[in-house]
């Protein structure tokens, strides 16, 4: 078979300019990323990861993360229900929706909350007469967390449970089949490695974002610093191998999403060939 | 007629009763979390900007530093974004129509901006390409410099954005049959002229849509850029930044309103941009969309 | 168990009419197919039936099944056996689970133990011939396979309303037919009362007890195969069922005329339009007195029973088709090109309206 761009001199052109440009803008700044934190041996880059911030850091960043997950994972399972099994007035717009967090600079979904219930917004006012404080502490982190990682769930469902239809489900419910059992046996074997994905996509950036954060936590050390608020910290302070020490972390994360992903993905391929 | 057409407006007809399970439920939820996730915050911005008056939003708003600022952004967002067109473009097409050692590596590393917390992209890129970094050491001599520019911002939103086009032109190149090729090199097309006469329009659209995106997301971009930017007024200050620095002088209003100014713009262009992409999914299948 | 419809109407928002008022009534144990175009609202109407759409609260349609009015009860607790257009199997299933899932999801109480549901499946895969491929995943069977796999999961719960939505539609024509037979087969001996929505005018006519002609949302006929071909109650119906030679011209002094072409008949003065089946027009060599209708052959297709032959002609709007028997069609030596005279034996006419006119023999055929 003979295709367009298939002479050997294109083909390995096209492929050194793409490995070459793809090394120097992807790979090495990973590499640089390591070897940064590496910089001043093993030893250092311990005791950057085991200071007592750094800890404190990871333990924030965790915790919100794991509340993020599920509240993310129930919305999104919902939303992709909804708007690929029913038809109804305002499915379109609702589906817009959901993409405002992709389109909204981090900086303003940040803004907007700490409006809204900061001390001199109308719901922060109320609860600040209550003493109840969100903002400038960690409540403040995980909205903030939410709404920038809320889109990813659905993303990854409603264009698979598009394709997929309902059909299965419609077969299920004439034999009998409802609610919860209609789900679990036949809607969720089928989506459950998309799933997967979007909660990995999920936890990816709830652990990484950064400008939303930045804006409602205050930045108290060892309390509202998330993980890349504290290596911003570390970088401003001129502490460059700590910096990277927290960096790697994240970076392993990353490395981590994206085995992840091409796991997920060589396994659809291959069940598509045979289940 | 009218009778019948005011019952099907009715969203849920009293007795309506649906085949599939669960539409209460999942319609509860999701209205619930949009409304209190996405659209009751929105009510603390206008609540805000309800306290200026029209001349004094103008005012920060149009600021001369501000103004500044919109350039800044818009320049370099548009930049990267078509830097992004190409380098997607070439990615792409490298990924689907070729075989070579290292070609999984290469599509995993694709994503590795969206894995990777923008912060921790934003240190990196400002060591790699400070004058002391290894790519600033190489380039510096040359007169290039990188870190604390324009360019700087340039390349740190187009990192940032690179899995865009990538991902939107893929799918579409991996679906076009290999036909379309064998056609276009039987009616004696070359390599450049059926790539440029037959392929690339099939491929316009998710191009469009995906530098689109990628121009989006690049507009909005603080965590990767302020590191490397500079941050120097008039010059390499960008809009989001100037948000975050009336937010730490308690300027609130001011913050406020220039957000205001590209929460508008944003959500215009992620409107145009589904409306772009509901045109070309009705020309390509036809009738609905 | 028999099936009533009375007024059953669907429409889509502003789309319009996928359904008019619809009446139908299938008899215990009777096969009944509806076959239409698409867009005739056959599949709507075998969704509502199942439960899977609502039909229209005005006008208050009903749905009967024996006794016991199902308008408003959940396809869930309707009890009918529904096989989809692609199968729709369970696809992370195997076979086994797939003709199991009816059976495992119902409530304890009701559900039969473990060893019975796989004796029962068993017995369900014996009939379907399937029991090999218990363990196999729906996408390593065949079409047809996994079609018989979709027949035996709906027959799992024994129901008494058999719905198949083009149930051979996406299969190839050897299988079909075999499919065909063994649906016939199946249906007879376990007696269930089945309704199927096919647009094949030979696959409802070879299987049905009786057909329901549907066409832009309305039944047009509903009869026995025999009935529907030799009595249709309109053109519609007529025109459905086989293929059709018009011939359109204007009678003056008893000679139909259509620019070369001549017609001798008593029908009255005026405009007329003709129509003829393809075993209705003979072939000659030369014109008779009644009849001159030059044509050219333009293909010859001799494979099957009969010679099918494809003419063309300048007074023609579309070719005609006519079939004649192998002896005629040595005898005449036909070849593509060749020059002949078609002679209509019989045809038929329908009024404007399209209601059915007294079809006469033509005259030459007569004399």
């Amino acid at each position: 078979m003979q295709r367009i761009g298939d002479a050997p001199a294109v083909r390995r052109g096209l492929i050194a300019v793409a490995l070459l440009l793809a090394g120097l803008f992807l790979l090495l700044p990973l590499v640089a990323i390591f070897a940064q934190a590496f910089a001043e041996g093993v030893a250092v880059f311990w005791t950057n990861v085991s200071d007592d911030y750094t800890l404190a850091a990871i333990g924030l960043t965790l915790f919100v993360t794991v509340l993020t997950i599920p509240i993310c994972l129930v919305f999104g399972v919902a939303l992709a229900w909804l708007v690929t099994r029913f038809d109804f007035p305002g499915r379109r717009l609702l589906q817009t929706l959901i993409d405002i967090p992709f389109a909204v600079s981090p900086v303003v979904a940040g803004l907007v909350y700490l409006l809204l219930y900061g001390r001199n917004g109308w719901i922060g006012g109320w609860l600040d007469a209550h003493d109840i404080q969100l903002m400038f502490a960690w409540p403040g982190i995980l909205m903030v967390t939410i709404f920038v990682t809320s889109p990813f769930v659905a993303r990854e469902l409603i264009p698979l449970m598009q394709a997929q239809g309902s059909r299965e489900e419609e077969a299920a419910v004439t034999l009998g089949a409802s609610g919860w059992t209609l789900f679990r046996r036949v809607t969720l074997p089928n989506i459950r490695w998309a799933l997967l994905y979007g909660v990995i996509l999920t936890n990816a950036r709830a652990v990484g974002e950064f400008g939303a954060v930045s804006v409602v936590s205050g930045a108290i050390r060892g309390e509202t610093m998330t993980l890349p608020l504290h290596l911003e910290q570390l970088y401003q302070d001129y502490n460059t191998v700590g910096a990277f020490a927290s960096a790697a972390l994240l970076a392993l994360l990353a490395l981590f999403t994206l085995a992840a992903k091409a796991g997920l993905e060589w396994r659809t391929a291959r069940q598509e060939v045979s289940p | 007629m009218s009778q019948r057409a005011a019952r099907l407006a009715l969203p849920l007809p009293a007795r309506t009763q649906r085949v599939l399970p669960g539409f209460g439920l999942s319609l509860g939820i999701s209205l619930t979390f949009v409304s209190l996730v996405l659209l009751l915050p929105m009510t603390g911005l206008v609540g805000q900007l309800k306290g200026l008056s029209l001349a004094e939003y103008w005012a920060i708003v149009s600021d001369s530093r501000v103004v500044a600022s919109y350039t800044v952004t818009i320049g370099a967002a548009a930049v990267a974004a078509l830097a992004n067109a190409a380098f997607g473009l070439l990615m792409a097409w490298v990924l689907v129509r070729y075989d070579f050692p290292g070609k999984r590596l290469l599509d995993a590393l694709m994503d590795l901006p969206f894995a990777l917390p923008t912060a921790v992209a934003g240190i990196t890129l400002a060591t790699l390409y400070a004058g002391n970094g290894w790519v600033g050491a190489l380039l510096e001599p040359l007169g290039l410099q990188v870190a604390y520019t324009w360019v700087g911002i340039a390349l740190a939103m187009a990192f940032t954005s690179i899995p865009f086009v990538v991902r939107t032109v893929q799918p579409v190149l991996e679906d076009l049959p290999p036909e379309v090729d064998e056609a276009a090199m039987t009616l004696g097309a070359g390599d450049a002229t059926g790539f440029r006469r037959v392929l690339l329009p099939y491929l316009w659209p998710a191009l469009v849509t995906g530098t689109g995106l990628a121009f989006v997301r690049s507009l909005g971009e603080f965590g990767a850029i302020i590191f490397i930017a500079g941050n120097a007024p008039f010059e390499t200050e960008i809009t989001s930044l100037m948000i975050f620095v009336k937010l730490q002088e308690y300027d609130y209003a001011g913050a406020s309103a220039i957000a205001s100014v590209v929460l508008a713009v944003s959500l215009a262009l992620l409107l145009a941009i589904n409306v772009w992409q509901g045109r070309f999914i009705r020309k390509l299948h036809g009738g609905r969309g | 168990m028999s099936i009533r419809l009375s007024d059953i109407a669907k429409h889509y928002g502003r789309a319009g009419r996928a359904l008019e008022p619809v009446n139908l009534e299938v008899a215990e144990g009777e096969l009944v197919g509806l076959l239409g175009p698409s867009g005739s609202g056959k599949t709507t109407l075998l969704r509502i039936i199942a439960g899977l759409e609502r039909p229209d609260r005005d006008p208050a349609g009903r749905i009967l099944f024996g006794d016991r009015d199902v308008t408003d009860v959940h396809v869930r607790d309707r009890r009918i056996g529904f096989v989809f257009q692609h199968y729709a199997l369970f696809r992370h299933m195997t076979v086994f689970d797939n003709v199991a899932f009816g059976l495992t999801v119902l409530p304890r109480r009701e559900r039969p133990s473990s060893g019975e549901i796989r004796a029962r499946v068993y017995r369900l895969l014996e009939m379907v011939q399937l029991e090999r491929f218990a363990e196999r995943y729906p996408a390593q069977l065949s079409g047809g396979q996994q079609q018989r796999v979709s027949l035996a999961r709906a027959l799992a719960l024994r129901p008494e309303v058999l719905l198949l939505d083009e149930p051979f539609g996406a299969l190839d024509a050897k299988v079909r037919q075999e499919l065909r037979r063994w649906l016939r087969q199946l249906h007879d001996e376990l007696g269930f009362t089945s309704l199927f929505v096919t647009h094949d005018q030979e696959e409802a006519l070879e299987l049905s007890d009786r057909v329901a002609v549907m066409s832009h949302g309305r039944i047009e006929q509903i009869d026995t195969p025999d009935a529907l071909y030799h009595a249709p109650a309109n053109r519609f119906v007529f025109e459905f069922l086989g293929d059709v030679n018009h011939l359109e011209g204007e009678v003056r002094d008893g000679v139909l005329t259509c620019g070369a072409a001549r017609l001798r008949t008593s029908l009255p003065e005026g405009r007329e339009r003709l129509l003829l089946r393809p075993h209705e027009v003979r072939l000659a060599e030369t014109p008779s007195p009644e009849a001159h209708l030059p044509a050219t052959v333009t293909a010859v297709s001799p494979v099957g029973a009969e010679v099918r032959v494809e003419l063309a002609a300048d007074w023609m709007a579309e070719p005609w088709l006519a079939t004649l028997r192998h002896a005629d069609y040595e005898r005449l030596g036909l070849t593509r090109g060749q020059r002949l005279f078609a002679v209509p034996r019989r045809w038929h006419r329908f009024t404007a309206d399209g209601r059915p006119q007294p079809a006469a023999p033509a005259r030459a055929a007569a004399a």
